[in-house]
């Protein structure tokens, strides 16, 4: 369901919310379905853009906490605008363990449909949502300007899902 | 929606590593990587913070092994809390942060054990069978758990400290946050 209105920014999709169906690449020959993963809780990581210059950034942390994401069966994607060849080297730099999903073409089309894109700088804001195995949104949040998130709420939202 | 800095879970206790008095009234907690550059940054910073507050300021440090990126950052942590377990964390975590270039060089290090009268045997003993893999598993999961998300991670009473790691600023919320506690009491 796009709103008409689609200049103003919409906000973040909340809990309780049928998170709204996608496809996105990524891997120039591989796409990713929000419903791939129905029956099992997915965790969506928005976020502005590969190569942040931070010692683990929040990509890299989810990485290392795959173990802990596993014992709830969940699924981690996450989805910025940067092209697929960006997604490619940086996962591989990182060492991630997880898909990154290119919101590219149309630019932050995704983003925008959950509330959770930055128009002004024209990338995905840092928001996450856990998403329940019926594909329900249960819980979102969207991070201040420059603060990483953390894990802490995904982990929180995951284990009130059981 | 007014933002609320994360807050530490695990509260300061005689589980932890500490310098500067137990009732010190500031506390600084940080959740650091042996390996990581930025902390590396920080450690000259956080000593500088030490002498300026004196005896009013107990410093925390919390292993936050950043693995993936980090291949001996665990060695780090490992090598530190055998050391600890002999009664000498703080020389060895100094040591590790202020030769972090010869990272992974382990003759180097036993050198210095030795030289800090420590059984340099028993450390890689119990480094390679990861004699204190729970305690730092403890330590990143309690991090984990309280907003740590990238390393350094400092909590100024309790309280994630979201500003730049740099002296002045550091100090100012050291200084703000004793006030505040005192206010409150």
């Amino acid at each position: 369901m796009m709103s008409k209105n689609a200049g103003k920014p919409s906000p973040l999709l909340k809990e309780g919310v049928k998170a709204p169906s996608f496809t996105l690449k990524s891997t120039p020959d591989q796409s990713v379905s929000l419903r791939d993963f129905l029956g099992r809780p997915v965790v969506l990581a928005f976020y502005p853009a590969d190569w942040s210059p931070v010692c683990s950034d929040e990509m890299g942390l989810y990485a290392q906490l795959m173990p802990e994401f596993k014992k709830f069966d969940a699924e981690v994607l996450g989805i910025s605008v940067d092209g697929v060849w960006s997604h490619i080297t940086f996962s591989k730099d990182r060492k991630l363990n997880f898909p990154l999903l290119s919101d590219f073409e149309p630019k932050g089309a995704v983003s925008k449909l959950y509330g959770a894109y930055e128009a002004r700088i024209g990338e995905s804001a840092r928001a996450l949502f856990v998403i329940d195995k019926r594909g329900i949104i249960r819980w979102s949040y969207l991070s201040p300007d420059g603060v990483n998130p953390g894990a802490d709420g995904i982990l929180s939202a995951l284990e009130k899902l059981r | 929606m007014t933002y609320t800095p994360p807050r530490l879970t695990l509260p300061v206790g005689d589980r932890d590593h500490s310098e500067g008095p137990s009732d010190a009234p500031i506390v600084l907690l940080e959740y650091g990587d042996y390996q990581c550059p930025y902390c590396g940054a920080a450690y000259p910073i956080v000593k500088r913070i030490q002498k300026e507050l004196g005896s009013s300021l107990r410093f925390v440090f919390r292993n936050f092994p950043i693995t993936n990126s980090h291949p001996q950052a665990e060695w780090a942590a490992e090598t530190a809390e055998a050391a600890a377990a002999q009664g000498k964390f703080w020389e060895m975590h100094d040591f590790l942060y202020e030769n972090q270039r010869f990272m992974g060089d382990e003759a180097y290090f036993a050198k210095q054990e030795t030289k800090l009268k420590l059984d340099a045997t028993r450390i890689a003993r119990e480094v390679a069978k990861g004699a204190y893999s729970t305690r730092i598993e403890e330590d990143y999961m309690s991090g984990v758990r309280s907003g740590v998300n990238g390393t350094p991670t400092f909590f100024v009473g309790g309280v994630r400290y979201d500003g730049y790691p740099g002296f002045e600023p550091m100090v100012a919320a050291l200084k703000a946050g004793q006030k505040a506690s005192i206010r409150k009491k």
